[in-house]
């Protein structure tokens, strides 16, 4: 089912003209004909869940957005740094005018009258197209002071980012938007109570700020349902890595994860199979490529409950001709080098995980260190600010899950091409940190002191 | 496998890392907010970072545009530069300095005009990234103009392997045509016409008859 990638590739849609023609902007003058209260209801009614990587129920998001004067704020997260996935940039890109019109009606909805899209550094030529969009619309009066002769003002600003994926995590997006260093925030206060310049702020991905003028249009109810109960709607998932025909496929939540990766995007190469998956980004533990896992149905409870994450939508896939060291060592490097370092155990984490991953790739490690750096993972999860560090402790945890044997042969193979002689035994390095053997405990009476 | 300490490779500063304890000359004051009277700082660059300034309730949010507009003056976030945005803003260069530092698009060191991001993230790395990386730097060899830069995901999957050229999307990339981004920036033409992400279709579309 097509409703954002319809007619996506027709040049027009780019443009006012060609937006309008299509019923653009109808949906804001609809909504600003409504009580804000009632298109909030709507959005609550449709159920639908962010599309940008926690899954959140968007309208709840949004009601928890308080009432009253105060200055509010809508930022729009279009930092799309999430590895695997490239969603926003083709719809920013081909349809800037529906992203827009979602805005202006989600500040609506809560009461802003100040938003921003934070779109990342790199996609400058989409932040040009997007540029020239909120022009288009503000000449036209759908953005500025009292849209369409509403008592609604909304004003919109196009920020450029800078390279840095801890930008997408809302808090640091916050701090990076207030022109600081993107560090992420103590949560609570949750930014809907004090987010951006410490006012409520509302933050929503592209893709869900765009379905917002799609529920309004169906109805809160229609558009429930489409997908599945608890996923509501479509979804455009970017489909990446060892495949035939790569790219976003816009896709009903809930249809076999098999059709997305074989029937979609063609399936792995010729001769190959898939080894693993990543079915929501880098940060989403990574899935076998076994029949029960491939038969899962795509959507959000269906992968959690296998254990990973629909996350952003982005499948990686991996086939057999691929080590999954080296997708190990690379997920690993992505993390260290993107971590903030505010957090001890995500900084520190993440670069222990990369030296460790490095000793088995070059055949000095011993299996005890992946149940060690098995170990490491578990202590990142929940004890930092923000999920960064999660985000790489659970697709290598995932790995060393899966696929410990080959961790285990890829030590043997390499030690023996290094020439590094026979295995290292067995030793327990969580008790003998030092270069020195420990002293035999044979002859020590562990009771005498006791006595 | 013990580490021997003279085998670790260092910096020519002692370090392991690259300049974070660059020595502070403790025997100067802080930089304070320039001066305007003594700071020039060229009208076109002024009036985009007052331009900037005035879109936010808070000028501090104009930092990072003000950045990106003095690094496309200068070439890299030179002292001057930061300086001349630090006058602008009314903020410190130390302030600005702690910014430019964060972000992967800023360099604090000098670099070439034409910016060659390859990335090398996972899904570009399944289908040979790597390799393009290598064939890039040899491609561009020590050209003062080029800087080219290994990057993380930069967003387009679906052209893996890919590489950004002073912001064109180009893939999927071959060998051989690293060789001809070099030739297309220095003759000043349009980067690898064909492989350009912004005339890629929709992939259904793309994929038709394939």
């Amino acid at each position: 089912m097509e409703i954002l990638y319809r007619d996506l590739d027709d040049p027009e849609l780019a443009t006012l003209d060609g937006y309008s023609k299509r019923g653009g902007y109808e949906m804001l003058r609809k909504a600003l004909s409504m009580d804000p209260n009632d298109v909030l209801n709507e959005m609550l009614e449709s159920g639908v869940r962010g599309r940008g990587g926690a899954g959140f129920a968007m309208g709840k998001k949004m009601s928890f957005i308080p009432r009253g004067t105060m200055d509010k704020y809508l930022v729009c997260n279009a930092d799309e740094s999430e590895p695997g996935t490239f969603k926003d940039r083709e719809l920013i890109q081909k349809n800037p005018h529906l992203l827009i019109e979602g805005i202006v009606i989600g500040a609506y909805a809560i009461g802003a009258n100040k938003s921003f899209i934070y779109i990342r550094g790199e996609y400058q030529h989409q932040a040009d197209v997007l540029a020239r969009a909120v022009e288009e619309a503000r000449a036209a009066g759908y953005v500025g002071e009292r849209v369409l002769g509403s008592d609604h003002t909304i004003d919109l600003v196009v920020h450029r980012g800078a390279g840095a994926y801890i930008c997408g995590e809302e808090t640091a997006l916050l701090d990076s938007l207030e022109g600081k260093r993107g560090n992420p925030r103590l949560k609570p206060p949750f930014p809907a109570v004090q987010g951006l310049y410490k006012g409520p702020t509302l933050i929503n991905n592209v893709e869900t700020l765009m379905n917002v003028p799609v529920i309004l249009r169906m109805g809160g109810a229609e558009y429930a349902r489409i997908g599945t109960e608890t996923s509501t709607g479509t979804k455009v998932v970017s489909v990446s890595g060892c495949v035939q025909r790569p790219g976003n496929y816009e896709i009903t939540l809930g249809v076999p994860s098999r059709e997305i990766i074989m029937d979609l995007a063609g399936g792995p190469p010729e001769g190959r199979s898939i080894k693993a998956w990543f079915p929501g980004g880098s940060s989403a533990p990574v899935l076998p490529g076994d029949d029960e896992y491939l038969d899962l149905p795509y959507d959000f409870d269906a992968l959690a409950k296998a254990g990973s994450m629909l996350g952003s939508g982005a499948i990686i896939v991996i086939d057999d001709s691929i080590s999954i060291v080296d997708v190990a060592l690379k997920t690993a490097k992505f993390y260290r080098h993107e971590s903030c370092g505010k957090c001890t155990p995500c900084r520190e984490g993440t670069n222990w995980t990369v030296k460790m991953l490095e000793r088995v790739q070059t055949g000095e490690a011993t299996p005890m260190d992946l149940d060690i750096m098995a170990s490491v993972q578990e202590q990142i999860i929940g004890n930092c600010l923000c999920v960064l560090g999660d985000a790489m402790a659970m697709p290598i945890g995932s790995m060393i899950k899966h696929f410990r044997e080959e961790f285990e042969a890829h030590i043997e193979a390499a030690r023996e091409a290094n020439g590094l002689g026979a295995a290292i035994p067995q030793v327990n390095r969580a008790r003998q940190a030092g270069p020195y053997p420990m002293l035999d405990p044979a002859d020590v009476d562990p009771t005498a002191a006791v006595a | 496998m013990a580490i021997d300490p003279t085998q670790v490779p260092r910096f020519a500063h002692g370090s392991r890392v690259p300049g974070w304890d660059d020595a502070a000359d403790l025997t100067k004051d802080p930089a304070v907010v320039p001066d305007p009277a003594t700071t020039p700082v060229p009208q076109h660059v002024r009036v985009a970072i007052e331009a900037e300034m005035a879109q936010y309730p808070d000028v501090r949010s104009a930092a990072i545009p003000a950045l990106h507009i003095v690094q496309d003056e200068h070439g890299w976030c030179s002292p001057t530069a930061i300086e001349q945005a630090a006058c602008v803003l009314r903020l410190t260069p130390a302030y600005l300095t702690a910014v430019a530092t964060f972000y992967d698009m800023f360099s604090t060191t000098p670099k070439g005009r034409h910016d060659v991001y390859v990335c090398t993230n996972i899904s570009c790395s399944l289908l040979g990234a790597d390799a393009i990386y290598q064939e890039m730097l040899s491609a561009a060899g020590d050209d003062p103009e080029f800087h080219v830069q290994s990057f993380e995901c930069l967003g387009a999957c679906d052209i893996a392997p890919m590489a950004s050229v002073n912001g064109e999307y180009v893939g999927p990339l071959e060998a051989e045509d690293c060789g001809r981004i070099v030739d297309d920036v220095k003759a000043g033409r349009e980067v690898l016409p064909d492989k350009q992400l912004r005339k890629r279709k929709v992939a259904v579309e793309h994929w038709k008859g394939a």
